[in-house]
């Protein structure tokens, strides 16, 4: 891989080798080749664990909803409706937290006064500082709460809006609370992408809108929105990366249990993380075995995803 | 169309520091008036102070009259944005939007004044000004490629058309042929004359057979010392300019015994 590759640089020029340079070239080297063992060797434990599971499994492990995996023979679990939960709730985070992450930086960089801005930057740069168990505290005991009147709301309004339609949960834990706070959890690291991005827009490319009469926002509709479009994308992917890995709030906010429901009111859906972290421990028989399967779907939808934005990044950074 | 500009007691400061001190001079419509002077002397930034663009750079502030026609630019209930699309402006390095094509690149502009502008509207509109920028023949089979697609001289062409798009009635140019190459400069020296029977045209160059080539008035800027700010030293038609100047720092300026 590039990490690999990368030091090819010239040989110096009296051919004469250098202690200091070979050690640290050495440490580099390294480092660069530790990062591929332990990528290597977190997958091939996955996989070695969970083959005994998903050879007794009994059904398709990809398309079952059940989970009844703590059993000494014949297992039937699957991971579809986790998997379903771990995506759902990490996109609607993303739906909710990119356009206010955009919003936040492009106020920071072209509206806030100097130090507005930075002690706005900073206090983002905070949220990403906060533990996810205190999130999870929050969100149980602040956020679901609140919500359940929004939610009445919702389902009395837009409950011709499938996704809507209800009856709206009593105690308000349900994925579209997990999601609001996942929203607020991957906020910082989509705001902290965009608002780089935005911050190296070329002056001559914002001049060039403000010379031939736009105002502040078409400016930055003209130049600024599309040169930084493939930031703010990379930072959407990282963020969405980092909400489908997202175990311990999650947990706290969702009931435990199993189903593929595209009602958000409801409590019924579960991730991927979550359901890991509350099994794992009154896991027996094939169980562990099972949840490490589990794990290795997880893994396998972050890597993609994770591999999806580095791709993006490159290339737009390539355009510009 | 092309519009007069009055500059009358005009300081341009950045922050504390006075930049450009006490300038004053009539710009004629239909003709071009070119600035030289050494780096640094406050030759470009006056000329952003006639579009008002100086106000992008924080800080930066203007004190002074500048008149378009009977139109105080400075005026207490004038929007800069309204200043900007009467006094378009091109750039040293061409900068065209790099994510859009050509044809969006020269409509841009237009289109923010006059966003229910029609297909046959817009497409009259593009060609129009691509064939006043000189770029028409060379684009008009790939206007919907990147802008960026093209060469140095084509895209400063490209950035000529997208502000003359927007109809100004006053063209400022921040040294225009400074990243280009003769044939290229040329082009645009040729177009600089055409674009002159329809705008005001001011020009900031360093290349002083240009402004003699290009202009019909040039302004020289000097600095008053190091450290000080710049000031307007002189102006008048650029032959008596190249020939009889009345200043002393003017000839030592044009005939190279500067510094």
């Amino acid at each position: 891989m590039t990490t690999t590759d990368a030091p090819q640089a010239a040989p110096p020029p009296t051919g004469k080798r250098r202690i200091g340079d070979a050690v640290f070239a050495g440490l580099a080297r390294g480092s660069g080749l530790l990062i591929l063992l332990i990528l290597a060797g977190v997958a091939a434990f996955l996989i070695i664990q969970a083959w005994p599971s998903l050879a007794a499994n009994t059904t398709g492990f990809l398309t079952t909803q059940e989970w009844d995996a703590n059993v000494r023979e014949n297992p039937a679990f699957g991971v579809a409706a986790l998997a379903f939960g771990t995506v759902l709730a990490a996109a609607i985070a993303l739906l909710l937290a990119t356009p206010v992450a955009v919003g936040i930086a492009l106020f920071i960089v072209y509206y806030a006064p100097r130090r507005v801005a930075s002690v706005l930057g900073y206090l983002v740069d905070l949220l990403a500082a906060i533990p996810s168990v205190v999130y999870g505290l929050w969100g149980i005991g602040f956020l679901a709460p609140q919500l359940v009147p929004v939610f009445r709301g919702l389902t009395e309004y837009l409950g011709w809006i499938p996704l809507f339609s209800g009856p709206a949960s009593t105690s308000g834990r349900t994925i579209l609370t997990a999601s609001v706070v996942l929203a607020v959890m991957i906020l910082p690291i989509i705001t902290a992408m965009s608002r780089d991005v935005f911050k190296q827009v070329p002056q001559g490319h914002r001049e060039a809108a403000l010379a031939m009469g736009a105002t502040r926002w078409e400016m930055i509709r003209l130049a600024v929105l599309p040169f930084g479009r493939s930031g703010v994308v990379g930072g959407a992917m990282l963020g969405l990366g980092r909400a489908l890995g997202e175990t311990m709030a999650v947990a706290m906010i969702l009931s435990p249990s199993l189903a593929i429901s595209f009602d958000l009111l409801q409590s019924g859906n579960q991730t991927i993380a979550a359901h890991i972290a509350l099994q794992y421990p009154e896991a027996t028989g094939y169980g562990v075995s099972a949840l490490i399967a589990a794990g290795l779907v997880l893994f396998a939808i972050t890597l993609a995803v994770n591999m999806g934005a580095r791709y993006i990044v490159a290339r737009g950074s390539k355009e510009a | 169309m092309a519009k007069r500009i009055d500059v009358s007691g005009l300081h341009v400061y950045y922050g504390d520091f006075l930049a450009v001190e006490d300038v004053s001079m009539t710009i004629e419509p239909r003709s071009v008036t070119a600035f030289i002077g050494s780096s640094g002397c406050g030759k470009s930034t006056f000329l952003r102070t006639l579009n008002r663009m100086h106000e992008v750079t924080p800080g930066a502030y203007a004190r002074g009259k500048v008149l378009l026609d009977d139109m105080d630019i400075y005026g207490p209930d004038v929007d800069p944005v309204l200043v900007r699309s009467e006094v378009g402006m091109v750039f040293q390095k061409a900068n065209p939007f790099p994510t859009m094509s050509i044809y969006d690149n020269v409509i841009a502009g237009a289109r923010l004044n006059n966003r229910r502008m029609s297909r046959s509207e817009a497409d009259d509109l593009v060609e129009e000004s691509l064939r006043g920028a000189n770029l028409w023949e060379e684009v008009k089979d790939r206007l919907n490629k990147p802008g960026s697609g093209l060469s140095g001289g084509q895209q400063q062409r490209l950035c000529i058309a997208r502000a003359t798009a927007v109809k100004p009635s006053v063209l400022l140019m921040d040294e225009p042929c400074s990243a280009l190459d003769p044939i290229s400069t040329l082009a645009i020296e040729d177009l600089i004359h055409q674009l002159k029977e329809d705008y005001t045209i001011v020009i900031v160059t360093h290349n002083m057979q240009q402004a003699a080539r290009v202009s019909d008035r040039t302004a020289f800027f000097n600095l008053s010392g190091p450290g000080k700010p710049g000031k307007l030293i002189e102006m008048g038609e650029t032959n008596q300019m190249f020939t009889r100047p009345e200043k002393k720092e003017t000839e030592n300026y044009i005939t190279g015994r500067f510094g």
